[in-house]
């Protein structure tokens, strides 16, 4: 047996302060299969890095009058991102108003920051997200404290993403926690309610829910009621949303041991006393990390509606394509818009990841 | 204590509160209560739904299956013309999802395999160049990408008469790929020695197992199997005498001809569900490999197996108990995220539906067959995948 590590996560020992030679040999070239791996990958980078710098800076041009002074060189046309990133961030919100929805996004973003912070993980947070939430809402609609009132089929872009992102994610909450007490119930019809509509929701994807509530919500409202199109989107995300959560909060419930129920019955607490008091406030915390988790995946997912016609992040980003002056920067915006979300979801998920780190250790006793 | 009892008895408690305080009465009402509200708000949506149909003078009912689609699809795997039924129209959908379904799910399973692995070799560059891979492609939404790909290959890709050419017989351009296919009749003397093949080995891997457990010897089953897979197609095309050709596209006039076409849909599609799900089935195989202790690995390594073996006979049965559960989820995800072809033209079940329900004007029928087949699939992924998971589950005594 010559090989020195049998474990595929334990490395080669390193000594404290590694001279750089000694990095290299113990971490590039260790065997002969890792000498070949590094020669491999670092080809790889040799080809691929340059052109990519090229593109993205070197050749770049950064202001430009139309898009004709852009095909005019090779690389990317990040005039093009500068023209048009209001239309891109804030949609077809009126142009002197968009103050509001830039508002609106540090709002949405605090919200989120202040719940990532442990010290406010009380019931406090919910008035913070009730009173954070109507700011919000009452800053993109406006039409009091003499601000204009804007509809909100104007609405549009990052505050758009993250309105459903949040709202969505908010309502699911309370939706999904009580689906998952549902499923765990001892009441057969209960409990079966709760499974079918769980599993029928995760059995489907986004779109047919998002089809539905365009097409089919409608039909289900009695005449002359009409509903409107980002309400719509947003029941089908908290609809979808919540099943999801359920099951994340399912897995919580499931985690308590049995002595925690025992021992609330045995103090002669009700149900819904035994739930608030004794199970929810363990079951939540541990599964407050695959909760940001799904935040982060519906997130994502508020992309979808532009398959409904939402004018959110990515659709912006498709109208800011029609401009027949700048036509064929489409690679451009597609990068910068995914910039944003890995800005969004990258922090989230390190965030969640350091918090299962810390929460672990809270847990081996 | 008697005090408190004779108490309680003495103190007439009425009937009612006598019923209401027994678990099983209160068991029973709170369900029929539940099932009476969902029972209402049912009801109450299905009469508006009925009343609104009727307002607004749409069929019911799904007699519009047997009528004429009059749309054209742009590919399909099965016959079919804008004459053919709206049933036949949506029977293409459906096995056009499962064709991007079915092929991502094999290549992000590879992909993602190989990636999780490199996030755990020992050589640094490797795991860092896997780790960037993963963390990068699954913080951007899917539709992003999917959008990005089908813009890198229908925009940026030169036209078919100068289509860029990575290897001889691809051609890469804005119509598509085209990649050369093999055909004539040797395909099915191939097809059949390669069935026999495969019975051979699985007869070989029987005897093997139980002449091993018995008298101890090793046969290597592994090597003669892939001698023996790759032995007898050849032999039985080359015995059989009979034609194999290389169908390799040429370019004639304005697009290529002969070869296998994947469309710009199809392969944007397929390249950005494949990058997409492999980041998660990496880290699906991480976190298992991960889980199965550094113990197993030293004691294996004790008692004298091999790097190879140790992988297969002691840590892979550990960690795929603990890999499989995430990874039918990702499986379903790969199904369930096919529907997102809809937003780039490629023609799926939702984009078939889609047409037929702008045409028809049956929504809720339309909707309908939209779950019902995805519910079908997914239902299916995971018995499969349940059976397998309980073939390798730990068995408890």
């Amino acid at each position: 047996m010559s090989e020195p590590t049998l474990s595929p996560t334990a490395r080669a020992p390193v000594a404290a302060n590694p001279t750089p030679l000694v990095w290299v040999k113990t971490q590039l070239f260790s065997t002969p299969v890792n000498a070949l791996l590094t020669i491999l990958s670092v080809w790889l980078l040799i080809m691929a890095v340059p052109v990519l710098l090229d593109w993205a800076f070197l050749q770049a041009k950064y202001s430009a009058q139309s898009g004709q002074a852009c095909r005019e060189v090779e690389g990317a046309c990040w005039a093009f991102i500068a023209e048009k990133h209001r239309l891109i961030l804030f949609g077809t919100y009126p142009y002197e108003q968009q103050w509001r929805p830039l508002v609106s996004v540090f709002l949405l973003v605090a919200l989120v920051l202040l719940s990532a912070w442990r010290r406010l993980w009380t019931i406090w947070l919910f008035p913070i997200w009730i009173v954070g939430l109507s700011a919000v809402a009452f800053l993109m609609w406006g039409g009091v404290f003499g601000l204009p009132y804007v509809e909100n089929s104007l609405w549009g872009g990052l505050p758009l993403t993250l309105i459903l992102a949040t709202f969505g994610v908010a309502l699911a909450f309370p939706l999904g926690v009580i689906l998952a007490l549902g499923r765990r119930s001892e009441l057969p019809a209960i409990k079966t309610m709760c499974v079918v509509y769980i599993e029928l929701i995760r059995g489907v994807p986004l779109i047919s829910l998002l089809f539905m509530s365009s097409v089919m919500l409608p039909l289900f409202l009695p005449e002359g009621v009409t509903i409107d199109k980002l309400l719509r989107a947003l029941v089908a995300i908290v609809l979808f949303a919540a099943a999801y959560v359920a099951e994340t909060v399912r897995g919580g419930l499931q985690a308590i041991s049995k002595g925690q129920y025992e021992g609330a019955d045995s103090l002669g607490l009700s149900y819904w006393q035994k739930t608030r008091l004794i199970i929810l406030p363990q079951a939540l915390k541990i599964v407050i990390a695959p909760l940001v988790g799904i935040f982060i995946s519906m997130f994502k997912d508020t992309s979808l509606v532009v398959i409904i016609g939402i004018f959110d992040l990515t659709l912006a980003a498709k109208a800011a394509l029609t401009d027949p002056a700048w036509q064929g920067f489409s690679v451009e915006v597609y990068v910068f818009i995914a910039a944003i979300y890995f800005i969004f979801c990258y922090s989230m998920s390190k965030y969640s990841q350091a918090l299962e780190k810390r929460l672990a250790v809270g847990q081996q006793h | 204590m008697w005090l408190l009892e004779t108490f309680l008895s003495t103190r007439s408690v009425p009937l009612v509160l006598k019923i209401w305080n027994d678990p099983k009465f209160r068991a029973v009402f709170y369900q029929v209560v539940a099932v009476a509200m969902v029972g209402v708000g049912l009801w109450y949506l299905i009469s508006n739904t009925l009343h609104n149909l009727s307002v607004r003078n749409i069929a019911t009912g799904f007699d519009f299956l047997g009528r004429e689609a009059g749309f054209a699809i742009g590919e399909s795997a099965i016959q079919y013309s804008p004459a053919d039924t709206y049933r036949r129209a949506l029977s293409v959908g459906l096995l056009n999802t499962l064709r991007v379904a079915v092929i991502g799910i094999v290549l992000a399973t590879l992909l993602g395999t190989l990636i999780g692995i490199a996030r755990l070799s020992s050589n640094w560059l490797v795991a860092k160049l896997a780790s960037i891979y993963v963390e990068v492609m699954r913080n951007i939404p899917l539709l992003l990408q999917l959008f990005f790909w089908y813009a890198l290959i229908s925009e940026t890709l030169p036209g078919p008469r100068q289509a860029l050419s990575p290897m001889a017989g691809v051609f890469l351009s804005n119509r598509g790929f085209k990649i050369p296919t093999v055909q004539g009749d040797g395909l099915t003397w191939l097809a059949a020695g390669f069935f026999f093949a495969v019975v051979v080995v699985l007869v070989l891997a029987n005897w093997s197992g139980r002449r091993q457990a018995q008298t101890g010897q090793i046969f290597p089953v592994f090597k003669t199997a892939a001698l023996l897979l790759m032995a007898c197609p050849l032999a039985a095309w080359w015995l059989s005498g009979s034609s194999l050709a290389l169908d390799v596209p040429v370019l004639k006039g304005f697009n290529f001809q002969g070869g296998l076409t994947l469309s710009p849909e199809f392969a944007a599609l397929l390249i950005g569900l494949v990058i997409y799900t492999a980041a998660f089935v990496a880290e699906v195989v991480r976190s298992g490999i991960e889980s199965v202790g550094k113990g197993q690995w030293e004691a294996a390594g004790a008692i004298g197996l091999r790097r190879g073996l140790i992988l297969r006979l002691v840590v892979l049965p550990q960690a795929l108990r603990v890999i499989i559960p995430p990874m039918t989820s990702q499986y379903l995800n790969i199904t369930k995220n096919s529907s997102l072809a809809v937003a780039i033209g490629y023609p799926d079940i939702v984009s078939v539906v889609n047409t037929t329900l702008n045409q028809t004007g049956q929504a809720i029928e339309g909707i309908m067959i939209i779950m019902g087949a995805y519910l079908t699939v997914s239902l299916t992924i995971s018995v499969i995948m349940n059976r397998y998971n309980a073939r390798m589950a730990l068995v408890e005594r």
